[in-house]
């Protein structure tokens, strides 16, 4: 086990292996065990609400109705808070807490519906209130040359932990002859060592790292108004544009997926792997990526994973189909995954001032779910409108203008500020 | 608290809770181990029998029959477990786990409850159905994560006919007719299959928030609305008429009120089960409807009630699930 090799004590002098902080290792530990409790819960939730409860195809309004624009407002709203307290860690814990109670009330629910929506909106809400104050932890805990890489390791450990939970729930139903609430307990038992891994070993850091290590406090009051100032800054309001209108370009894993079931004429059967292959694919790339962009250029990077999702469009728009050309799309779509949703924090923590950064990266990550809701959407009425080929092209014509126009809005403000 | 104390502080903490976790584990796989009632010769041909789905304990998932003049009475027991099981005209379905893995297979079956042959199926089996010739098999699945917003879950319909071969993977590609114009939307959700004849079928067909009846033509490959805010439809053995659920409200989160549609005049009838039913119906007679109702996890009881829309529901199969009348169809 890795967690007695976490050392507080980060040797100042850095390695060439470029050391990631201990305070990233136990966050990343933490969203490994989150995340194996959680995709616990999701690989089974369709078995046990269809086959152990019986309900009927209408489930899927039951988690059709509660939507991202709710756990919108709720990060937002716990960025502030997070950021008013300068109590990163406890907001933080207080989402994994949350899903961890969501569990047990999963359990509890038993075959009502209404108390089963609830326990689904709980676990929603802690993951919209715990990703903000933990990937503004990470900035913290991290010189601002080394955030790619970190963010790479935390989101390559997070996805490891993804991997592993459908995994675990089959073990544990195979081993209780069937007993979904036993994969409940496990799942809640799973998300309670999160937790405790939080507690034990995440320190609340309240000023940013300089390169030195030393710790450079600049407290500030954290009142509403300087919240709403941060879009007065250029920079961010250069990043919080380019990532909205790239969140346009985005249509979201299903389309994607459908698109190329359709082409490749892929069994049904095979449908899931499909998703496994991409994060299988985000997984590698994660931490080389990270690091890349460390090197490179963070917002070249970013802008190299639109490139590889325009690549992905493009490919689906042409007749190019077999084995070849579905490996590439997954692996274009990882790359994308891999370079731009730990990248463009790594890009947006230096730009935000320390004691505003939870609220910050809220507010990015906010921005660019909302384009994305509003982009998957529109793509849908295309699809409607000018069927799964016209939808593609329009797509792809989109695509290639958000990311002109972002390329140019964020290289220039790069360049600006060196 | 140094790191040491944290260190053996945390692992002692995880291993407690990992310890519990797998004597949970253990505990579940071992509770309600009532003995097994043996397996015996089970007829699924027509005659005047109810198969259906035992949930009793030393049963549970069982296929059983019960005579039809005494339903609450001793049962024939199979050695075959199915979660969703169908029978018409000496043919049945039986959609069942594959292996330890959440794979799903669809077995046919002859009138003796051998299995002839197996499909592998992608999702969770949900519904099952037999045409009255006993050559065409339907089937809805439940698919998670083909929907275009994440986290939802779709549905798929399945048929086999037995007798020329031919295969549906999905009705998504049927030609839709909505309210006499050609629609297509990429939510489109079909569900809950009944038979008219080997080539025409009722189903439950969602788009844009709304859930219709559809009429189907598997040679044609169409399908055509006829009613809105029907679920799970059921056509009664003379076919004038279709049992279904209505979403109380037209909204699902409310339950659902088990009602009869008159294709002839669209006429609907509430029934008067008043309790949410969640379920694809199935005709005891050209009179009566009969319906599982769930006690909670892994328990139902299959109640009837009269089709016309007076009397009360009355218990007809305690512990049982997935009925079907094998007087109903052809010979």
């Amino acid at each position: 086990m890795y967690l007695a090799s976490v050392d507080r004590r980060t040797p100042s002098t850095r390695t060439k292996a470029a050391k990631v902080a201990a305070n990233v290792l136990a966050l990343g530990t933490v969203s490994l065990v989150t995340d194996v409790s959680s995709e616990m819960v999701t690989a089974v939730l369709p078995l046990y609400l269809v086959v152990g409860l019986g309900l009927g195809p209408a489930v899927f309004g039951l988690v059709d109705g509660l939507y991202t624009g709710a756990t919108a407002l709720l990060r937002l709203a716990g960025g502030y808070l997070a950021d008013r307290a300068q109590r990163r860690k406890l907001v933080a814990g207080l989402g994994y807490g949350i899903s961890a109670a969501a569990k047990a009330a999963l359990l509890l629910a038993g075959s009502s519906l209404p108390g089963i929506g609830a326990a689904i909106i709980a676990d929603r809400a802690g993951k919209g209130l715990r990703t903000a104050p933990r990937d503004a932890l990470i900035t913290l805990s991290t010189p601002p040359s080394a955030l790619g890489r970190a963010f790479g390791v935390h989101r390559a450990m997070d996805s490891a932990g993804a991997f592993a939970g459908p995994l675990v729930a089959l073990a544990v139903l195979a081993g209780s002859g069937q007993a979904f609430d036993a994969v409940f307990v496990v799942s809640g038992c799973i998300a309670t060592i999160g937790v405790l891994i939080l507690i034990l070993f995440v320190r609340d850091q309240r000023a940013p790292l300089t390169e030195g290590g030393a710790a450079a406090a600049r407290p500030g009051a954290v009142t509403p108004r300087r919240a709403a100032a941060l879009i007065k800054d250029g920079r961010v309001r250069a990043l919080l544009a380019g990532a909205i209108l790239l969140g346009l370009s985005t249509i979201g894993d299903g389309f994607v997926y459908l698109l190329l079931q359709r082409r490749e004429d892929i069994a049904t059967g095979w449908f899931p792997l499909l998703a496994v292959g991409t994060s299988l694919a985000y997984l590698v790339l994660a931490v080389p990526l990270g690091a890349l962009a460390d090197r490179a250029g963070r917002t070249r990077v970013f802008l190299g994973g639109y490139a590889a999702l325009l690549l992905v469009y493009l490919i689906l728009a042409t007749s190019w189909s077999g084995s070849g050309a579905l490996v590439t799309v997954l692996l274009l779509y990882g790359v994308f995954y891999a370079a731009t949703d730990g990248v463009l924090m790594a890009v947006a923590g230096p730009l935000l001032p320390p004691e505003l950064r939870t609220t910050g990266l809220a507010l990015i990550q906010t921005g660019q779910a909302l384009a994305y809701l509003v982009s998957s959407v529109l793509f849908g009425l295309a699809w409607q409108w000018f069927g799964a080929a016209g939808a593609i092209r329009a797509v792809l014509a989109a695509a290639t203008l958000t990311l002109a126009g972002s390329a140019t809005l964020l290289l220039r403000t790069h360049r600006a500020t060196r | 608290m140094s790191l040491r104390g944290r260190v053996l502080l945390a692992a002692g903490l995880t291993a407690t809770l990992l310890a519990g976790a797998v004597a949970y584990v253990i505990v579940a796989g071992n509770r309600d181990k009532a003995p097994a009632v043996a397996a015996s010769v089970v007829d699924a041909g027509p005659g005047e029998r109810l198969l259906f789905r035992s949930t009793a304990s030393g049963s549970y998932g069982r296929v059983a029959t019960v005579p039809r003049a005494d339903a609450a009475g001793p049962r024939a027991v199979s050695g075959l477990a199915c979660d969703r099981v169908y029978a018409a005209a000496g043919a049945a379905l039986c959609l069942r786990p594959d292996g330890p893995l959440a794979t799903y297979q669809l077995a046919v079956l002859d009138r003796h409850l051998a299995v002839k042959d197996t499909y592998p199926l992608v999702g969770v089996p949900n519904r099952a159905r037999v045409a009255p010739s006993g050559h065409v098999l339907t089937w809805t699945v439940f698919v998670t994560g083909d929907s275009y917003n994440g986290g939802k879950f779709s549905t798929r319909v399945g048929m086999l006919n037995t007798a020329t071969g031919e295969t549906v993977d999905s009705l998504e590609s049927f030609a839709v007719t909505r309210d006499g114009r050609p629609y297509r939307n990429v939510d489109l959700n079909f569900w809950g299959v009944t038979f008219d004849d080997d080539r025409h079928f009722y189903a439950t067909m969602s788009t844009a928030g709304r859930r219709y009846l559809v009429a189907g033509d598997v040679t044609a490959q169409t399908v055509r609305t006829l009613a809105v805010n029907v679920e799970c439809p059921s056509l009664s053995p003379d076919g004038t008429r279709i049992a279904f659920k209505e979403a109380v409200g037209g909204n699902p989160a409310k339950g659902w009120r088990l009602s009869v549609l008159d294709l002839a005049t669209l006429r609907r009838t509430r029934l008067a089960e008043t309790r949410s039913v969640d379920d694809q119906a199935a005709w005891f007679d050209d009179r009566t409807v009969m319906y599982a109702v769930r006690r909670g996890p892994k328990a139902a009881d299959v109640w009837v009630v009269p089709a016309g829309g007076g009397g009360a529901p009355q218990l007809l199969i305690p512990d049982a699930e997935s009925p079907a009348a094998l007087w109903n169809s052809a010979q």
